[in-house]
C-alpha cells in the first residue's frame, strides 16, 4: 500500500519535473507561475484594448450628441437584420469559446478541437456577413467615405456617422481576423498534443481575447445600429 | 566536497567569469537575445542615437535663434526642425530612456528574478521600437514634418503638405512598444518577486516603473487610436477634426492630451524612482516615509489622467473645465512635493557623500522644484492666458524634462553603470560633467523664464531684436550643456575598455541587484535569493561592511 503510494509519488514527480522541464521557460519557478503571468498579461492587454476603442468611442459619442439627427439617418441606412444576425452569431462564438476552454480544463483533447472549429466558424460567418453581405452592400449604396454619393439630408454629418462605422467596425474585424489566426493555431496545436495533461493556459487566454472582441461588438451594435429606435 | 568543487573552481573564475556579456558573441547573440540584460543595452544604444538626433535639431534651433532675423534657416525648415525635436526626443528617448534601459536591466535583478515574465516579448517591444523609429528616420530624410510634436488638426489633417502620415505611423508603432514594455513590467512586478520580497520591501524604484507602466498601458492606445484617426482624416478626407468638414479641431486635442499629459509623467516618474535609490545611496540612510514615497508615484498617476484640460486653457473649453483642470493640475503639487520634502528629509542626519550621481541627484531636486512650481504658475488659468505659448511655457517644461528626466536618467546611468558594464569610469570626469550640465542647463532655460514672461512665444524662427541678448545667453548655454553631454559618452565608452573593475558593490549600497557580480550571471543570481530586510536597510552597515571586506 505504501510502497503503491510511494510508487504514485514518485511517478507524478517525475512526470512533473519532466514537464516542467519541457514546458516552462527558464524564467518561470513552475507551471502555476507561468500561468499566474500569463493570465495577469492578458488582463492588462485588455485594459489597453478598451482604452484603444474607448477613445474612438468617446469621439462617436460626441458627434452623435452633436448630429444626433444625421447619425439617426446614417444608422437607419445600415442593415438591422444582418447586424442582428451578426450578433446571434457572436453570442454563439462565445459559448463554444467558453466550451472550448472548458474542455481544456478537463483535458478533453477531442472536444477542445471539436469546440475551436466550431468558434472558428462563427467567426468566418460573421466575417462573411461583414465584409460581403454589409460592407459591400453599404459600398453599392454609396454610404462608404471613399465612395460617397449620398446627397440627402445632413449629408456631411451622415459621412461622418459612417466613417465612424467603418472605422468601427473595421477595427473590430480586424480584432476578428486576429481572433481566427489565433483559433487556426490553437487547433494545430491542440492536434499535436501541446495542451495535453492540463496546460490549458494558451486556450484560456485566447478565450478572454475572443469574448472580449465579442463584448466590443455588444456595444457596437446598439450605439451604430440601433439609433433613434427601428421599427 | 562541494565547497572544496566551488574553491577548485575559484582562480580560474578570477580571471575568466563568465557572465551575461561574454557568455554568447556574435551580432546574433544580440539581435536575438531575450536576456532583459542585453536588452537594456540594444535599447541604450538606440535610445542614445535618437538623442542625438533630436539634440542636433535643438542645436540648429538654438543657432538660428542667436539672431532675430535667424541665423541659420527658413521659417519653414525651423518649424521642421523643432517637430523633430520634439518626437522624436519625447517618444524615441525621453518616454522609452529609463523605462527600457534601466528599468529593463534592473527590475529583474531589484526584485531577485531570472529574467521579465515576457522575454520574447521584450525583444518584440525593441524590433517595434526600431520599426518605429526607421519610420520616423524615414519622415525626417523625405522632408520632415512641421505640424509640432503635438498634430495639432486641422493643421496635421488639412493644411500642411508635409510627411504627416509617416510621422503619425511612427507615433502610433512606438505607442505599441511602450505598451508591450508596460504590461511585461507589471506582470513581471506582480509575479515574478523572489520569496520574501514583500510590496513593501520593493525599491522605489520598481514601485515608480509600476505605476509608470500603468500609464503606459492605459495612455498609449489613446494616442494609437488619435493617430489612426488624423491618418484617415488625410487620406479619406473626412471631417473628423476639420471643422469644414463638420468636426471638432478640440477633440483631437482632448484626445492628444488625455494621452499628452500623462505622457509627461512617463517621462518623469521612472527618473523619481532613480532619485530615491541614489538618495539612499549617498546619504546612507532609509528612505524618510518609505510608503509616502511609493503611494505619491500613485498619486501622480492617477491624477495625470485628470488634468490634460489644463493645456487647452485657450482652446475654448468651458469656464467650468477650466476651473477643474486648473485645481487638478494644483493637485499634482502634493504628491510631487511629498516626494521632494522627503528626498530632503532623507539626507538630513545622513552621511552625504558627493560621487557623480549624487550630483545629478542633487541637481535634479533643485531644477525639478523649479520646474514643479512654474507649473503652478501654468495651472492658473489667468496666468496661463497670459503666459500660454511662450517660451515660459518652454522653459517650464524643460526645467521637468531635461532638468528633470535626464538629469535622473544620467544619475542613474552613472550609478549603475559599474553594474552594467563591471567597470569604473573616472570619477573626477564624471563630476565635472555633472556640473557643466548643470550650469550649461541653467544658462540654457533660465533666460526662456524671463523671454516667455516677457511675451516671447514658442516655435518661431524670429523675433523682435530687444530679446537677442537673452537668446544668446541661451544658445551659450546650449552648448555648454551639450559639452556636458558629450563628456559622459566618451568616459564611459573608456571606461569599458580601460576602466579599473568595479567589484559587486562599489558603492556599498543597499538592493538586490548589488549582492551580485558585476557584470551579473546570464541568470542574474547564482541561486534565487531570499529577500529578509526592508528596503535600503542603511544603518545595518557595519556588519555588512565586514562581510564584503572579507
Amino acid at each position: 500500500m505504501s510502497s503503491e503510494a510511494d510508487a504514485t509519488i514518485l511517478k507524478t514527480s517525475t512526470a512533473s519535473s519532466k514537464a516542467h522541464a519541457l514546458t516552462v521557460p527558464e524564467q518561470f519557478d513552475d507551471a502555476t507561475q507561468q500561468h499566474a503571468a500569463a493570465s495577469l498579461g492578458m488582463w492588462v492587454f485588455l485594459a489597453t484594448e478598451v482604452l484603444f476603442f474607448g477613445g474612438l468611442l468617446a469621439s462617436y459619442t460626441i458627434y452623435r450628441y452633436l448630429y444626433y439627427s444625421a447619425f439617426m439617418i446614417g444608422s437607419h441606412h445600415l442593415d438591422v437584420v444582418w447586424g442582428a444576425t451578426n450578433t446571434a452569431v457572436l453570442i454563439c462564438s462565445s459559448l463554444t469559446m467558453a466550451m472550448a476552454v472548458r474542455a481544456a480544463q478537463l483535458d478533453k483533447q477531442k472536444h477542445i478541437v471539436f469546440f475551436l472549429v466550431l468558434t472558428l466558424i462563427f467567426g468566418l460567418i460573421f466575417l462573411y456577413i461583414k465584409f460581403f453581405e454589409e460592407w459591400w452592400g453599404e459600398y453599392k449604396e454609396g454610404l462608404a467615405p471613399i465612395h460617397f454619393t449620398y446627397a440627402g439630408l445632413h449629408a456631411p454629418h451622415v459621412e461622418l456617422f459612417m466613417f465612424f462605422y467603418y472605422v468601427l467596425t473595421g477595427l473590430h474585424a480586424l480584432h476578428m481576423i486576429v481572433g481566427c489566426g489565433i483559433m487556426i493555431t490553437l487547433i494545430i496545436m491542440t492536434l499535436r498534443g501541446k495542451f495535453k495533461g492540463g496546460r490549458f493556459n494558451p486556450i484560456e487566454n485566447a478565450g478572454l481575447y475572443w469574448h472580449f472582441v465579442d463584448i466590443v461588438w455588444i456595444f457596437l451594435f446598439p450605439l451604430l445600429y440601433l439609433i433613434g429606435g427601428r421599427y | 566536497m562541494a565547497s572544496a568543487g566551488e574553491a577548485a573552481l575559484q582562480s580560474p573564475a578570477e580571471t575568466y567569469r563568465v557572465h551575461y556579456l561574454n557568455a554568447k558573441y556574435g551580432i546574433k547573440s544580440w539581435l536575438l537575445t531575450t536576456d532583459h540584460k542585453r536588452i537594456a543595452w540594444l535599447y541604450f544604444f538606440s535610445t542614445t542615437f535618437f538623442f542625438i538626433v533630436g539634440g542636433v535639431a535643438a542645436a540648429m534651433m538654438r543657432l538660428n535663434l542667436i539672431e532675430p532675423q535667424g541665423f541659420l534657416v527658413e521659417p519653414d525648415t525651423y518649424n521642421k526642425l523643432f517637430t523633430i525635436h520634439g518626437t522624436v526626443m519625447i517618444f524615441f528617448f525621453l518616454a522609452p530612456a529609463v523605462p527600457t534601459v534601466l528599468g529593463n536591466f534592473l527590475i529583474p535583478m531589484m526584485i531577485g528574478a531570472r529574467d521579465v515574465a515576457f522575454p520574447k516579448l521584450n525583444l518584440l517591444s525593441w524590433y517595434i521600437f526600431m520599426t518605429a523609429g526607421t519610420c520616423f528616420l524615414y519622415t525626417i530624410i523625405a522632408g520632415g514634418v512641421n505640424t509640432g510634436w503635438t498634430f495639432y488638426t486641422p493643421l496635421s489633417t488639412s493644411y500642411v503638405n508635409t510627411h504627416v502620415f509617416s510621422a503619425a505611423m511612427a507615433v502610433f508603432i512606438s505607442g505599441f512598444s511602450s505598451i508591450l514594455t508596460g504590461l511585461n513590467f507589471i506582470v513581471t512586478i506582480h509575479k515574478m518577486r523572489a520569496p520574501g520580497m514583500t510590496w513593501s520591501r520593493l525599491p522605489l524604484f520598481i514601485w515608480a516603473l509600476y505605476a509608470t507602466s500603468f500609464i503606459f498601458v492605459l495612455a498609449m492606445p489613446v494616442i494609437a487610436i488619435t493617430m489612426v484617426l488624423v491618418m484617415l482624416e488625410r487620406v479619406f478626407h473626412v471631417g473628423i477634426f476639420d471643422p469644414a468638414l463638420g468636426g471638432d479641431p478640440v477633440l483631437f486635442q482632448h484626445l492628444f492630451w488625455f494621452f499628452g499629459h500623462p505622457e509627461v509623467y512617463i517621462l518623469i516618474l521612472p527618473s523619481m524612482g532613480v532619485m530615491s535609490e541614489l538618495i539612499t545611496a549617498f546619504s546612507r540612510r532609509r528612505i524618510f516615509g518609505y510608503g509616502f514615497v511609493a503611494a505619491s508615484s500613485f498619486g501622480i498617476a492617477i491624477i495625470s489622467f485628470l488634468v490634460w484640460g489644463h493645456h487647452m486653457f485657450v482652446s475654448g473649453e468651458s469656464v467650468y473645465a477650466g476651473i477643474f483642470f486648473s485645481a487638478m493640475s494644483m493637485l499634482v503639487a502634493i504628491p510631487s512635493a511629498i516626494k521632494v520634502f522627503n528626498w530632503t528629509a532623507t539626507l538630513y542626519k545622513g552621511s552625504v557623500s558627493f560621487e557623480a550621481p549624487m550630483l545629478y541627484a542633487i541637481g535634479f531636486i533643485g531644477l525639478f522644484t523649479i520646474g514643479g512650481l512654474t507649473g503652478v504658475f501654468l495651472a492658473t488659468i489667468g496666468l496661463d492666458v497670459f503666459l500660454h505659448d511662450t517660451y515660459f511655457v518652454v522653459a517650464h517644461f524643460h526645467f521637468i524634462m531635461v532638468g528633470g528626466a535626464i538629469m535622473g536618467y544620467m544619475g542613474g546611468l552613472h550609478f549603475w553603470w559599474p553594474k552594467m558594464t563591471g567597470k569604473m569610469y573616472p570619477d573626477y570626469w564624471a563630476r565635472l560633467a555633472a556640473f557643466i550640465t548643470f550650469v550649461g542647463f541653467n544658462l540654457t532655460f533660465g533666460p526662456q523664464f524671463i523671454l516667455g514672461f516677457e511675451g516671447m512665444p514658442r516655435r518661431y524662427a524670429i523675433y523682435p531684436a530687444r530679446f537677442q541678448l537673452l537668446n544668446i545667453m541661451s544658445s551659450a548655454g546650449a552648448s555648454i550643456l551639450a559639452v556636458g553631454y558629450l563628456m559622459p559618452m566618451i568616459y564611459l565608452a573608456w571606461s569599458i575598455k580601460y576602466g579599473p573593475d568595479a567589484g559587486p558593490n562599489p558603492w556599498k549600497a543597499k538592493g538586490l541587484e548589488w549582492e551580485t557580480e558585476s557584470p551579473p550571471p546570464v541568470h542574474n543570481f547564482e541561486s534565487t535569493p531570499v529577500v529578509t530586510e526592508e528596503a535600503y536597510a542603511y544603518g545595518t552597515e557595519p556588519a555588512r561592511a565586514v562581510a564584503v571586506s572579507s
